[in-house]
C-alpha cells in the first residue's frame, strides 16, 4: 500500500461518510444526540479539503494530518477518539514508503490502541472498540497464515461488520448511550458503524489494487 | 422542520454574530476561532473562567460571558462538544497570568476535548484547573455509565465561581469552590416533547400527546423512563424527591431552588412547577432562600423542565449574590 493508496482510502471514507451522514445520525438518535453522522462528515470533508497538500506526504505524515484535522474539526467524543487513532496509526508506520501486510496490521493495532487509550473502553461496552477489536484479531490471524493484503483487509472488514451488528443487543456502559441503561439495548452503535465503514473502505481500496 | 434559520450549516455562526452585535458592551465574538470572550479580556491577575459545550443550550454558555461570570465560552456545533483548538484559543485569550479554570460538563465528548486542550495549554505554560460538573441524579454514577451528566448546576457554578474570581482569588481557591458547588447541587429533568437538531432535520424521538420522558439530559435525548403524562404537582414530586434524597437534605437547611425551562416551556408553567417545589420543600422544613426561574440551560425548542437544588452555605450564598453583568444574568450592577 502506497501513499497514493492512502489517499484513495481516505477519499473513499469521505465519500461513504457523506453518503451515510443521515444514516449515522439516525443511529445516534435513539441512543445518543443525533450528531455522529454530521460530526464524521464534517471531519472527513476537512480531510478531503487537505488532499492537495497531502498527496506528496509520506504515509505517516498523511495519517497524522488526518488525526490532527479530525481533532480540530469533529468535536464530540469521536473527534478525540478517531483523531488519536489516526495519530497513533501514523506513528506505527513512521518512515515507511510502502506498507506491507504486517505494516497494515500494525497500523490497525495502533489505531485501535489510540481509541482505547483515549476512551478507556473495553470490548462489550457498545462502542467503536466492538467493531475494531474483532477486526484486528481477524487481520492478525490472516497475517499469520500468510494471506495477501486484500484478504487481510477483507476479513478485517467482515469481522468489523459482525462486531458492529453484535453491538445491537449490548447494554451500553460508555458514552452517551450509557445514560439510557437498558433502553440502549436493541440499537446498533453509531461509532461501531463508522468504524466498520472505514475498514470496508480500506478493504475496497486494497482489493482494487 | 420549521425554524427561524437561514441555512442549516450557518445556524451557530449566524446566532453568534447576532450575539456579538447585541452585546458589544460586554463581549466580543471571534468567529474565526469560534469563541465568545469577555470584552476586556484578559483581566490581569484574575483567574480566567472558561466553559464550553455544544450549542443549542442558549443562553448557556455564551450568554454568561461578561462581568462576574465567564471570561470566555467555546460553542460547539449543536449538541456537539467544541474542539480543542477553540478551547486553547479561549484559554489564551483569558489568561491574565493567574491561570485558567475549565468548567466541563460530564459528557465523554466534552471531557476528552477539554483534556486535549488542557494538555496543549500546559505546553504553553498556562496553569489550568479543570472541574467537571456531574449533577444529574437521573443517571447512576456507576461503572456501568459514563457517570452523571453535568446539567443545571453548571449555570449556578459558573455564576458563583465567577463571583469569587472577580475578587482576585487564586486558581486553587476558585477550583475548590467550584468542586464544592458541584458537590452541593443535584438536578433532574423531564421532557414533554423532543427537539429537532437542524442538521438532523427531524425530532430526536417520538413522544405521543399523552406521554412524557423523565430523566432527560440536555441534548434532546430520550430519558430514563417514558411515562403517562402527569400533573405539574406529580412531575415536581418525581423530579424533586430523588434530588432531596441524593443530597440528603435535612430540615432546617437552606437551598437555592432553580426551576429551568428546556426552551419550549413558557414561564407561566415554570412558576406552577416552582409553586409545587416550594410546597414540597416547605413541607420538609427546607428553606428556599434563593431562586432562579427561567430558560437558562436548554435543549433547543424542547418543552419540559429541570429542577436543581443547591445546598447553600455562607460562602456560596455570598458569591451567588455578588454582582454579575452578562447577557443572560444581571444583578447588583
Ligand atoms: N469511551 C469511549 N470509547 C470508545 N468509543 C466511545 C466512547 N464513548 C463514546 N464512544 C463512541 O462514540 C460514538 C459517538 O460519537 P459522537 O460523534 O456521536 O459523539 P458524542 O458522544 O455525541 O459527543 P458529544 O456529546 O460531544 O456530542 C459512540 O457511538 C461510541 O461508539
Ligand atoms: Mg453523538
Amino acid at each position: 500500500m502506497t501513499n497514493q493508496d492512502i489517499i484513495r482510502w481516505l477519499d473513499r471514507i469521505a465519500d461513504e461518510l457523506r453518503a451515510n451522514t443521515h444514516y449515522l445520525t439516525q443511529l445516534d438518535s435513539p441512543i445518543g444526540d443525533a450528531d455522529h453522522g454530521t460530526n464524521m462528515n464534517r471531519g472527513f470533508s476537512a480531510v478531503h479539503a487537505k488532499f492537495p497538500t497531502m498527496t506528496a506526504m509520506d504515509i505517516a505524515t498523511q495519517l497524522k494530518t488526518v488525526g490532527t484535522t479530525l481533532v480540530s474539526t469533529v468535536g464530540g467524543a469521536s473527534g478525540p477518539l478517531y483523531g488519536t487513532a489516526f495519530l497513533r496509526a501514523g506513528g506505527a508506520v513512521a518512515s515507511k514508503q510502502e506498507l506491507t501486510a504486517s505494516d497494515i496490521v500494525a497500523m490497525l493495532e495502533a489505531f485501535l490502541g489510540g481509541i482505547i487509550a483515549r476512551g478507556k473502553a473495553q470490548v462489550g461496552e457498545k462502542t467503536m472498540v466492538d467493531a475494531l477489536t474483532p477486526a484486528l484479531h481477524a487481520a492478525k490471524q490472516e497475517l499469520d497464515q500468510g494471506a495477501s493484503i486484500a484478504d487481510i483487509t477483507a476479513k478485517a472488514a467482515a469481522a468489523a461488520e459482525e462486531g458492529m451488528k453484535a453491538t445491537i443487543p449490548m447494554l451500553a456502559t460508555k458514552g452517551r448511550a450509557s445514560y439510557l441503561a437498558e433502553r440502549s439495548i436493541g440499537h446498533q452503535d453509531p461509532g461501531a458503524t463508522s468504524s466498520w465503514i472505514m475498514l470496508r473502505c480500506l478493504a475496497e481500496v486494497c482489493s482494487d489494487r | 422542520m420549521k425554524k427561524l434559520i437561514n441555512k442549516v450549516e450557518d445556524v451557530v455562526n449566524d446566532s453568534l454574530a447576532g450575539m456579538g452585535a447585541a452585546h458589544a458592551n460586554l463581549l466580543r465574538v471571534d468567529l474565526e476561532s469560534q469563541i465568545v470572550v469577555r470584552k476586556n479580556a484578559p483581566v490581569q491577575s484574575k483567574v480566567g473562567i472558561l466553559s464550553g459545550g455544544g450549542s443549542g443550550h442558549e443562553p448557556m454558555h455564551g450568554g454568561y460571558v461578561g462581568i462576574g461570570m465567564l471570561d470566555a465560552a467555546c460553542p460547539g456545533a449543536i449538541f456537539t462538544s467544541p474542539v480543542p483548538d477553540q478551547m486553547l484559543a479561549a484559554t489564551r485569550a483569558v489568561n491574565g497570568q493567574a491561570g485558567v479554570l475549565h468548567i466541563i460538563k460530564n459528557y465523554t465528548g466534552d471531557v476528552l476535548n477539554f483534556e486535549m486542550a488542557a494538555e496543549l495549554a500546559e505546553l504553553d505554560g498556562i496553569k489550568i484547573e479543570s472541574v467537571v460538573t456531574n449533577d444529574d441524579v437521573a443517571v447512576q454514577d456507576s461503572l456501568y455509565t459514563a457517570g452523571r451528566r453535568g446539567v443545571g448546576v453548571t449555570v449556578l457554578l459558573e455564576k458563583i465561581v465567577g463571583g469569587l474570581a472577580e475578587t482576585g482569588a487564586p486558581l486553587e481557591q476558585v477550583a475548590a469552590l467550584a468542586r464544592k458547588v458541584n458537590s452541593h447541587g443535584r438536578s433532574m429533568g423531564m421532557a414533554l416533547t423532543a427537539c429537532t437538531v437542524p442538521a438532523a432535520g427531524e425530532p430526536t424521538f417520538d413522544l405521543s400527546e399523552d406521554e412524557m420522558e423523565i430523566g432527560i439530559g440536555i441534548h434532546g435525548e430520550p430519558g430514563r423512563r417514558r411515562l403517562k403524562l402527569a400533573s405539574a404537582a406529580q412531575i415536581t414530586e418525581m423530579l424533586a424527591t430523588p434530588i432531596i434524597e441524593d443530597l440528603e437534605l435535612k430540615a432546617g437547611e437552606q437551598v437555592l431552588a432553580f426551576v429551568n425551562g428546556m426552551g419550549g416551556t413558557p414561564l407561566i408553567e415554570l412558576y406552577i412547577i416552582y409553586d409545587s417545589l416550594n410546597r414540597i420543600l416547605t413541607g420538609k422544613n427546607i428553606r428556599i432562600v434563593r431562586n432562579l426561574i427561567g430558560n437558562y440551560i436548554t435543549s433547543l425548542e424542547m418543552a419540559g423542565c429541570s429542577i436543581t437544588l443547591l445546598r447553600l452555605d455562607d460562602e456560596i450564598t455570598r458569591y451567588w449574590d455578588a454582582p454579575v453583568y452578562t447577557p443572560a444574568l444581571r444583578w447588583g450592577m
